[in-house]
C-alpha cells in the first residue's frame, strides 16, 4: 500500500511521468527491491481513477509511455492524513521467533540451540549494518540504524526468553 | 546432511604464530562460594576485535579480570604471547599490565585530582617516562579525540562523553598490544556511545592493538570482528560451535557450546 503514497509523495515534489517515478522510487525507497514497471503503471491508473492523481498531456515528442502526471489536492489530503497516521506497531519478525521457540519446545528439540544460533545471526548482520553505516551516505545510515535497533530489540527479546526458557517448557507441559 | 562449520567474521585477522596470542584456558574463579567462573576458555589474535557478551553475573568482568592478570584463577591457565601469567607473582604481572595492556572501564574512572592530560599521560609517568615526554604524548591524542582545549580541565568539568574519550585516550597512550575495555559506552546516550566506539576501534586498528570488549550491549558489540558468550561462568564461541545444513539453517542438537578448547 505504501508505494501508491510513495509516488503521491514523488508526484507532490513534482509532475513526473512513469519511467522517473520508477527511478527516483527505487533511489529512495527501492534498494532491496526494484519497483517493476507494471507496477508503477497500474499504481498510476489506481490513483488517476481515485482522483488523486491526473495526467497532464505527454511528454513531448516521448511516445505514449512518457504521460506526464500530477498530483489532486484530494491526492495531498491523502498523503497527509497518510503520514499522520502511525502504522500499527507489529513485530512480525518476533512472532516468528517466538514460534520458533514454541514449537521447538513443544517438540523436545532444544529451544537453547535455536535462540544462540539466532543470537549469532541478528549479530552478525548487526556487524555488517556498523560497518555499512560508517561510510553511507545519511539517508541509507538512517535505514541501516532503524534495521539496527530492531535487532536490537529482537536480541533482548531473545535473552528475556532464553532466562525463561524452563519456565516455558514447564507451562507447556501441562 | 552436510554438516558445516561456519566460520564467521574475522577472516586472516588471526594471527598464527604466538607472538600476541591470547589465551585463557579452562579457567575456574569462586569468590567465597561463589564460582564466577567454571572452566572458561577464551582466545583472541594479535588485532583482533573480540566482544565478550553476556548477562549480568554471568562472570563475563572475572573473565577479563583473569586474562588481564588483575585477577589469579583458581584453577586454568592464562597465557599471553606464549607466557604463563597466571604463574607470575603480582609484581610481575602489574609490570606486564603496565607494559602490554590498557583498560577503558565504564564511567571512565579519571582519577578526579588531575586533569584531563595528566590522566592521558598517567600510564606513560607510570611506566617511567619523563614528563615532558609523557606529556607530549598524552597531548597528541586530544585532537584526533576532538577534545581540542580541554587539556586542563579535571573530570568534574567534563561532560560524560569527554570523560570517555579522555579515559580511551589514556588506555591507548602507551600503544598497548591488548585493550580492556569493560561496557566502554557505560551510560552515554546512543549518539555520544557510538563516537566513543567509533574512536576505539579506529584508534585500536591503526596501532595493531587486540581489543577485548565486554560488554551486554548488542550495539556495542556489533563493532567488534566476532562474539563470544559467557554463560553462567562458562564461554560458547559461536564461531566454531555452529553447525549448520546446506542451506545455511542451523541444525538442532548441536553439542552443547560450553568451554569447548579450540
Amino acid at each position: 500500500m505504501s508505494v501508491s503514497y510513495a509516488l503521491l509523495g514523488l508526484l507532490e515534489h513534482e509532475p513526473s511521468h512513469g519511467y522517473e517515478l520508477k527511478r527516483q522510487y527505487d533511489e529512495y525507497f527501492g534498494r532491496d527491491k526494484p519497483l517493476p514497471f507494471g507496477q508503477v503503471y497500474s499504481t498510476l491508473a489506481r490513483l488517476v481513477r481515485d482522483g488523486r492523481a491526473a495526467a497532464e498531456g505527454n511528454v513531448p515528442g516521448e511516445g505514449p509511455e512518457r504521460k506526464l502526471y500530477a498530483i489532486t489536492g484530494e491526492g495531498e489530503a491523502a498523503l497527509s492524513a497518510w503520514l499522520a497516521t502511525p502504522e500499527p506497531p507489529e513485530p512480525h519478525l518476533q512472532t516468528v521467533l517466538a514460534v520458533k521457540v514454541i514449537l521447538a519446545l513443544l517438540s523436545r528439540r532444544s529451544a537453547e540451540a535455536y535462540l544462540d544460533a539466532q543470537r549469532h545471526a541478528h549479530l552478525a548482520r548487526m556487524r555488517e549494518l556498523t560497518v555499512f553505516r560508517r561510510t553511507a551516505p545519511l539517508a541509507d545510515a538512517l535505514l541501516a540504524d532503524h534495521a539496527i535497533f530492531h535487532l536490537e530489540a529482537d536480541l533482548r527479546w531473545i535473552e528475556l526468553t532464553a532466562h525463561r526458557l524452563d519456565q516455558l517448557a514447564k507451562e507447556l507441559q501441562q | 546432511m552436510n554438516l558445516t562449520l561456519t566460520v564467521a567474521g574475522s577472516e586472516g585477522s588471526r594471527s598464527s604464530t604466538a607472538e600476541g596470542i591470547h589465551e585463557g584456558r579452562d579457567l575456574q574463579k569462586s569468590f567465597g562460594q561463589t564460582p564466577a567462573l567454571r572452566g572458561a576458555t577464551f582466545r583472541s589474535g594479535q588485532g583482533e576485535i573480540v566482544a565478550v557478551m553476556g548477562p549480568s553475573g554471568s562472570g563475563k568482568s572475572t573473565l577479563l579480570h583473569c586474562l588481564a592478570g588483575i585477577l589469579v584463577p583458581d584453577a586454568g591457565e592464562v597465557r599471553f604471547a606464549g607466557r604463563r601469567l597466571d604463574q607470575l607473582n603480582e609484581a610481575r604481572r602489574s609490570e606486564l599490565r603496565r607494559r602490554e595492556f590498557g583498560f577503558v572501564f565504564q564511567f571512565g574512572q579519571l582519577v578526579p585530582e588531575l586533569t584531563a592530560e595528566e590522566n592521558i599521560a598517567l600510564p606513560l609517568l607510570l611506566a617511567g617516562w619523563r614528563r615532558p615526554r609523557a606529556f607530549s604524548a598524552a597531548r597528541r591524542w586530544f585532537a584526533p579525540l576532538g577534545l581540542d582545549g580541554l587539556e586542563g580541565r579535571r573530570s568534574g568539568e567534563l561532560s560524560g562523553g569527554q570523560s570517555q574519550r579522555v579515559a580511551l585516550a589514556r588506555g591507548l597512550v602507551a600503544e598497548p598490544r591488548v585493550v580492556f575495555a569493560d561496557e566502554p559506552t557505560g551510560s552515554l546516550d546512543s549518539l555520544t556511545g557510538e563516537h566513543v566506539m567509533e574512536l576505539l576501534v579506529d584508534s585500536a586498528r591503526r596501532l595493531g592493538t587486540t581489543l577485548v570488549i565486554v560488554t551486554h550491549e548488542p550495539r556495542v558489540a556489533a563493532y567488534a570482528d566476532r562474539e563470544v558468550l559467557v554463560r553462567d561462568g562458562r564461554v560458547s564461541d559461536p564461531e566454531f560451535l555452529w553447525a549448520t545444513d546446506d542451506a545455511g539453517t542451523p541444525v538442532r542438537d548441536v553439542p552443547q557450546a560450553h568451554g569447548l578448547p579450540r
